[in-house]
């Protein structure tokens, strides 16, 4: 058996892994930021009064629920410039591939966590919410949206670490990120032990990162004044140490 | 012209569930000052009726008018519809309503709570809204708890704080949709009070009660709801006397 730490440690402080995982992370970010806002409204739509709407939104997301996310992926990198032309341009890179087929995805999934949170919310909110003469936006935004993401951050934050992971799947579509990095180094030198630990290293360190930062969210939303002033003091010691 | 309109006007309202009419063709007014207790079997319609009062639900037939202008509906091309969220939400600011489980928003602070009509309606600034709060607080008997969550106050202090939210925007008229029947009996009291009160102090109330003590003490006037329609509508003294009707006997002896 043989484990060649030098190399390890060399591909894991190396250029390339850093922006093979600042490539993954980023990406995960924006696909996960976007399929929020996106699935909000797709949520909004599964509720709808109109029946085109909610016809077209439940039709949306039982079409990306079974579709698997490899498949979207080289659909949209090798199939979509076939139909239209103005993707085989310069432009479409495999970033923008990947956001694409990831974020379409990703959207019928969050969509489905949003539309549970918003029912979890009980029917006298809103109706309070009416009876204080609050339009229905100003509902949406004061009362339910608030509520809701307290709801949707534990299955939220297992969708990103979950996108987290995805990314490696962009690298069939040759989207330079952490395994295709790794596979990279692996087919020239036939280290394979060394080089998958270095990014298996790094999807360890950014999960846990973001473990801490979703720990840090659901105590933000624990909705009593022992931590809005502990919260609160944190971030005045913060202001006051910048100032300092 | 509208000098001599009552405050509050219902004539004729129906409102149906599934084709059912639960509330019959009601005609309702209620002026300045005046407190109504509105007695009745569970499903007897005095839940919906106060609800179609509130506009926070469409009513199936009759016209509802505050101050004598024409709330709920709107005339257009000529006939009159029902009146869009959006319309509705300015007639309803000048209503207080107040919910049986309290609906207090849990992500808000007591304030937060009680400054959050004032904000969306661009009443004041955020330092004369907190002023504001904290005077209301005072009336509900809930001083220095401005900071606190609904999820630390017990259900008598968020019934209170419920009160005090409703009556933020300075509302003419405060409708109570059964405000005590969610609580502990111990806890009845404070709420009471504090209903009692806002009564000495003139405002106007529709009170949907099982609190024949309330209706017995406070209200000007106490209405008894049978099978969505109004069977009895007299002063106290007269509705609680053993010279009323057979079937307000028979209601009063079921909840004494």
């Amino acid at each position: 058996m043989s484990f060649d730490p030098s190399l390890y440690f060399e591909a894991l402080f190396s250029k390339s892994y850093l922006k093979g995982a600042v490539t993954a992370i980023t990406l995960a970010v924006l696909v996960q930021v976007a399929a929020v806002i996106l699935g909000f409204f797709l949520a909004l739509g599964r509720e709808s009064k109109n029946t085109l709407v909610r016809g077209l939104s439940a039709a949306y997301v039982w079409l990306f629920r079974a579709v698997p996310a490899l498949l979207i992926l080289i659909l949209i990198w090798n199939a979509l410039p076939q139909l239209l032309p103005v993707m085989k341009e310069a432009w479409f890179s495999p970033y923008i591939a990947a956001f694409l087929g990831l974020t379409l995805l990703e959207t019928a999934l969050m969509a489905e966590i949003i539309r549970s949170a918003l029912a979890s919310i009980p029917s006298g909110q809103l109706l309070a919410a009416r009876a204080l003469g609050l339009k229905p936006w100003s509902a949406i935004w004061h009362v339910q949206i608030p509520q809701m993401i307290r709801v949707a951050i534990p299955p939220t934050g297992n969708q990103f670490i979950n996108m987290v992971k995805m990314t490696s799947l962009a690298s069939v579509i040759s989207l330079q990120e952490l395994l295709y990095t790794a596979a990279q180094d692996v087919s020239r030198t036939f280290s394979y032990a060394e080089y998958y630990s270095a990014a298996a290293t790094y999807y360890l360190v950014l999960v846990s990162l973001f473990m801490v930062a979703q720990s840090w969210a659901e105590r933000k939303y624990s909705w009593d004044s022992s931590t809005s002033k502990r919260l609160s003091r944190v971030s005045r010691g913060r202001k006051e140490t910048q100032n300092a | 012209m509208h000098e001599t309109a009552p405050l509050l006007q219902a004539t004729n309202v129906t409102k149906k569930y599934h084709g059912e009419a639960v509330v019959k063709n009601i005609s309702f007014e209620t002026n300045t000052g005046q407190v109504t207790a509105i007695l009745g079997p569970s499903g007897s319609g005095k839940s919906t009726f106060l609800r179609a009062l509130a506009l926070l639900e469409p009513i199936d037939g009759g016209e509802i008018r505050f101050e004598g202008q024409l709330v709920g509906q709107i005339q257009k091309r000529g006939r009159r519809v029902n009146a869009s969220e959006r319309q509705l939400a300015s007639h309803r600011a000048a209503i207080g309503m107040v919910f049986q489980s309290f609906n207090l928003f849990p992500h808000m602070s007591v304030e937060q709570n009680i400054t959050l009509a004032l904000k969306v309606h661009r009443r004041g600034t955020t330092s004369e809204n907190r002023h504001t709060a904290d005077s209301i607080l005072q009336k509900v008997g809930l001083s220095g708890f401005s900071t606190k969550f609904p999820s630390e106050l017990s259900g008598g202090q968020q019934q209170r704080v419920a009160i005090a939210r409703a009556l933020a925007l300075g509302p003419k008229i405060m409708l109570f949709d059964e405000p005590t029947s969610a609580l502990d009996p111990e806890l009845v009291r404070e709420v009471l009070k504090v209903m009692e009160s806002l009564a000495e102090q003139g405002m106007t109330m529709i009170v949907v009660t099982h609190e024949v003590g309330f209706a017995k003490n406070v209200a000007s006037r106490a209405i008894l709801f049978d099978r969505g329609e109004i069977v009895e509508d007299l002063p106290p003294e007269q509705f609680f006397s053993p010279g009323n009707s057979e079937r307000t006997r028979t209601f009063l002896e079921h909840v004494l």
